[in-house]
């Protein structure tokens, strides 16, 4: 048969007459597998080459975790008072909170790791930032920013202001300022990544402590 | 300064002749109204042409120990003038005088505010609840006797 003559058969005729050169072509190929695979394949190996050699690192689970944590920490956006307005400047170019993986500010707490009290805890919000802080997924961390989230400042006293926001939730690290300076606020930041390198995440119970030694644990 | 003050005299004037026994007296500041006629003055205030407030700029409220003055400051961009109404509440104790919220909307919020930080009640208020304090808190923190 030419192969003109093929051609014409796949075109028209009975299903054996259409089909017989795609037969013919996969037994070929079938048959040249066959005659070309007679050994059985060695294991796969991983070859790492001479220049990637010295790039390797062995690590901790522990360290790893603690860097991923650490390395995107995305705040909540939360600004209640003027301190507010530091910490949009922190999030601006000139401070620059993305060199820290930080510059998603989240609007749902769900999708946030941090939140930065930033200015006056009035009771009558204290209700609203407990919920905000419970709706937010562990592992979670607060910064006090300001005096006033830490300690009331000079609200201290006041009939309508919480006298330091860690009445109502536990807050990490506190950052002193009236309002503080965007490079107080980075220092914070940083002061918080030093405290999340230290947890040991593997030891039961000790989440949220860093070092790893809870107070019961520890007679 | 493109608005006019108005002295307490002229407003005693126009008030005296519309609204009979609504003025105490008058300084060259404002005038001081009677309390229970602060509605109609209010009405009258706002109606009158020559007069003309139509934008209530805020009420707030001075304690005096023992006596209250409730302060209206009230502006007319078409006569472009302003002037100042007070009303004095004497005692401590349950003190109220009728809302200006029928006459300007805005009186809504400031009303609850000096119900809520000077402890006066304003009778004829939609909603006369605190507004910044949450319900159930103990007194008035803007008294001078609040510790």
């Amino acid at each position: 048969m030419t192969g003109e003559q093929e051609f014409r058969g796949i075109e028209s005729g009975p299903l054996f007459d259409r089909t017989w050169h795609i037969d013919r072509v996969e037994g070929a190929a079938v048959q040249g597998l066959k005659d070309t695979s007679v050994e059985p394949l060695s294991e796969p190996l991983i070859e790492v080459p001479d220049d990637l050699k010295g790039n390797l690192v062995v690590t901790s689970v522990d360290a790893l975790v603690n860097w991923g944590r650490k390395s995107a920490l995305w705040p909540v956006t939360f600004g209640l008072a003027c301190c507010a307005f530091e910490m949009i400047a922190t999030a601006m170019g000139r401070f620059d909170i993305a060199r820290f993986g930080m510059e998603a500010f989240r609007a749902s707490p769900r999708q946030a790791d941090l939140m930065i009290i930033a200015g006056t805890v009035t009771w009558k919000m204290a209700p609203a930032i407990q919920r905000i802080h419970e709706q937010m997924a562990e592992p979670k961390w607060v910064i006090s920013m300001g005096v006033c989230a830490t300690s009331g400042g000079p609200y201290f006293g006041s009939y309508s202001v919480v006298p330091g926001v860690d009445h109502i939730i536990p807050v990490d690290v506190y950052v002193p300022g009236c309002p503080p300076r965007p490079d107080a606020l980075l220092f914070g930041v940083m002061e918080l990544h030093e405290k999340i390198k230290k947890y040991h995440n593997l030891r039961p119970g000790s989440r949220n402590v860093p070092g790893g030694t809870l107070a019961a644990e520890n007679p | 300064m493109p608005f006019q003050a108005l002295t307490g005299e002229a407003l005693a004037d126009r008030l005296a002749e519309a609204v009979p026994d609504s003025v105490e007296r008058a300084d060259g500041d404002c005038v001081w109204v009677e309390p229970s006629q602060i509605a109609i003055t209010a009405q009258f205030l706002r109606d009158d042409p020559g007069l003309d407030f139509q934008f209530l700029n805020a009420i707030s409220a001075v304690d005096f120990i023992d006596s209250f003055d409730v302060v209206y400051h009230l502006t007319s961009f078409r006569q472009q003038h302003k002037g100042v109404v007070k009303a004095r509440l004497h005692g401590r104790e349950s003190l109220s005088l009728p809302s200006v919220y029928e006459v300007w909307r805005g009186a809504d919020l400031q009303e609850r505010e000096v119900w809520d930080l000077m402890g006066i009640r304003f009778e004829g208020h939609p909603n006369m609840k605190r507004i910044m304090l949450w319900e159930g808190f103990d007194g008035h923190p803007l008294r001078k006797d609040y510790l």
